[in-house]
């Protein structure tokens, strides 16, 4: 397990800013930035990731605090929902061509 | 990709451009006004750009920059609207009148120092233009109403900025508190000729706010602040101000200078 | 695809193998896969000379702010300059997800010991050099950035898109200026003339050495954060900027310049790359002002950058009390 970028010390350490960009849509990751602390880093990231009018709300989270999978176990952790057609409606084909289903 | 997960737009906003193109041209009068307004948004602004690449940190480059930005806006909606009185445009008003047709108050035009000196202007400007603009939202000219709709959301945030900074620099390390003391001290004698009602102010009725109707919330939001950050306001000396009738510290001449050379080398330019 | 290897531990051959896999289906690296060591230094090398570059290229331009000639100019330049200490910002945020700290970074720029890109290091002496920064030096940056938006590394290609989107009214803008200047008064066309006389070459150097002496291209790109050769960028440069001269109303300083129908391309003439190579070692006309001047920015913000950790970490402790 590892943070994404949290692996140095700095004076200030690193923050992972999350942009919601219009109300009704889900926050997406936009980057990352410095900040002393919380307060800050919100400020930070309004200033650097929503200067073109990108976002309505921002999340900011230290990134030491992000837990990642593994990637070198990442067959394992990915495998099982392959192969799993059946979740998805485009698995039954039989009912082709019958409306409002 | 990210392409899809950020969206870029305009925005729409009241700008310089839309001003000079259809807005009545106002009174005399209520142009000086506006001037004043414009003065020291530009004087401000010009100050603030200053520390474009010599901030603390590179974020900090990009606040102060978001904020020079502001006040520039604000400046040339103002200074575009007072020109319409004279035919003037905001560039014949910004690079074309000398030293004692400037009306900022003396404060905007005070050095920027150190951090904790440009943060304590910040933080007394800020406070000032709040209360201002929220006042002028009621303006009886619908023009300077509309620009400081816009403007009073925007100096909120430089507010909050210098408020955020202020508590660090106070309680952050021995150094830091010196400095951001000394800063205060060296500004707060300009503070009490932002409040000083004249007969300009007084002759434009409901179309102006006087600033003595801004002292009290002007005292109670920076006392709050000043308590959090266990500071003291300055006492003593009280500069004896003038801005207001182009009577200048100092440090306006070679501002101004630097800000007007290129410009007057090519009078009559376009650029 | 699925794979039949139980991945918890792979040996480092099959960790190789199955990222030369990645680089050849065309998908990205990200931070926490395996990669060679040798990718990964090249990769910070380039992003933090590439964010340096940005920080750097804040100075010759952020020298006109205080004396842009009209507030509207002002208004952009001062934005422009705010959007390269974003993106230098982006780059080093890409960077550190390589393990390299900020801090580091900023400590090797102002010691001397990183690049950035040379021509940072001419000034500006005339509001005409605006222009042709926005005009050739980051038209010339645009060609070279355009394609890093496939780099074969995600966080470097993702803060590329972002930079290209944001930098594409960078070059409109200088050419803006130039098409003014040029259509204004004598003295102003004169301006605009000589700064294209001293930008031009400098912005061609700018894609690199020819590609028979560029000693790191071919790894990269072979592993896919390079995509173009310098040369085919450059004449790429070329052809693009030749037709705009024309309505600008400039002429671009080198007299090789002209159509030539087999190659289907505009012919230029040599550079001078001992001059470029002068330059690269720092001995260009404001290496030591901009790292001077960066030096300085850091050491006079050191106290605040402290006070501010300090603050965070009193506050943190205070919580935890409560």
């Amino acid at each position: 397990m590892s943070s994404p970028g949290g692996t140095e010390h700095d004076t200030w350490p690193l923050w992972e800013v999350f942009v919601r960009a219009s109300r009704g849509l889900s926050h997406l990751h936009a980057g990352s930035l410095h900040a002393p602390d919380a307060e800050l880093a919100l400020r930070n990231a309004r200033d650097l990731y929503t200067r073109r009018n990108e976002g309505v709300s921002i999340w900011v989270v230290p990134s030491s605090e992000i837990t990642t999978s593994d990637p070198d176990e990442k067959d394992a952790f990915f495998e099982s929902p392959k192969g799993k057609r059946y979740r998805h409606a485009s698995y039954y084909t039989e009912a082709e061509g019958v409306k409002h289903l | 990709m990210s392409e899809t997960s950020f969206q870029v737009s305009i925005g729409e906003a009241f700008t310089a451009e839309d001003i000079s193109e259809t807005v009545e041209a106002p009174s005399k009068q209520l142009a000086k006004y506006a001037m004043r307004l414009g003065d020291d948004a530009l004087i401000l602004a010009q100050r603030l750009g200053w520390w474009v690449a010599r901030a603390p940190e590179l974020e900090e480059d990009v606040a102060l920059c978001n904020i020079a930005l502001d006040q520039l806006g604000h400046a040339r909606a103002f200074l575009s609207f007072a020109g319409l009185a004279w035919a003037k445009t905001e560039d014949d008003l910004a690079y074309f009148r000398n030293e004692s047709e400037f009306t900022n108050a003396q404060v905007f035009e005070q050095p920027n120092g150190d951090f904790a000196q440009t943060i304590a202007r910040q933080f007394v400007v800020s406070n000032y233009q709040c209360g201002l603009y929220i006042a002028l939202q009621a303006s009886a000219n619908s023009t300077i109403a509309a620009i400081s709709a816009k403007a009073a959301k925007e100096v909120d945030y430089h507010r909050d900025h210098a408020r955020q900074w202020m508590l660090r620099l106070a309680l952050g390390t021995d150094e830091s508190r010196k400095r951001i003391i000394e800063g205060l001290n060296v500004i707060w004698p300009f503070v009490d000729e932002l409040f000083r009602d004249d007969e300009l102010v007084e002759g434009l009725g409901a179309s102006a706010v006087p600033p003595s109707s801004l002292r009290a919330d002007f005292d109670k939001a920076t006392l709050e602040v000043l308590a959090r950050c266990e500071m003291e306001v300055p006492q003593g000396f009280v500069a004896r101000g003038g801005g207001r009738q182009g009577i200048h510290t100092e440090f306006l001449g070679p501002l101004l200078a630097e800000m007007q050379v290129l410009a007057r080398a090519h009078p009559g330019a376009t650029w | 695809m699925a794979k039949n290897t139980p991945s918890f531990a792979l040996s480092e051959q099959e960790a190789l193998a199955r990222f030369d896999e990645i680089i050849a289906a065309d998908e990205r690296i990200e931070p926490s896969d395996w990669m060679p060591d040798a990718y990964r230094k090249t990769l910070i090398r380039q992003i933090s000379q590439h964010a340096h570059s940005e920080i750097i290229g804040m100075q010759p331009e952020g020298n006109w702010i205080t004396r842009a000639p009209s507030l509207k100019r002002k208004a952009i330049l001062m934005a422009k300059v705010q959007d390269e200490a974003g993106h230098g910002l982006y780059l080093y945020s890409a960077a550190q997800t390589l393990g390299i700290g900020r801090d580091q970074m900023t400590e090797d720029l102002i010691s001397g010991k990183a690049k950035y890109s040379s021509i940072f290091n001419y000034h500006t002496p005339t509001w005409a050099d605006i222009g042709s920064i926005g005009w050739l030096v980051d038209g010339a940056a645009i060609c070279n950035q355009v394609p890093l938006c496939r780099a074969s590394y995600g966080p470097y290609g993702r803060a590329m898109v972002r930079i290209c989107k944001e930098e594409s009214f960078h070059q409109r803008q200088g050419f803006e200026i130039l098409l003014h200047l040029s259509r204004g008064s004598k003295a102003q066309h004169d301006m605009a003339q000589e700064s294209v006389n001293r930008w031009y070459a400098p912005a061609l150097m700018m894609f690199g050495p020819p590609d028979a002496q560029s000693p790191n291209s071919a790894q990269s790109m072979a592993w896919k954060i390079k995509r173009f050769s310098n040369d085919d960028l450059r004449q790429r440069f070329v052809d693009m900027i030749v037709p705009q001269s024309e309505v600008l109303g400039l002429t671009l300083p080198d007299r090789a310049i002209r159509w030539n129908e087999k190659r289907g391309h505009f012919d230029y003439g040599d550079l001078d790359w001992d001059e470029f190579n002068e330059v690269l070692k720092g001995r260009g006309p404001a290496n030591s002002i901009r790292l001077e001047r960066r030096k300085q920015a850091h050491d006079d913000g050191a106290w605040v950058r402290e006070a501010a950790a300090a603050y965070a970490a009193r506050e943190n402790k205070e919580a935890m009390a409560s």
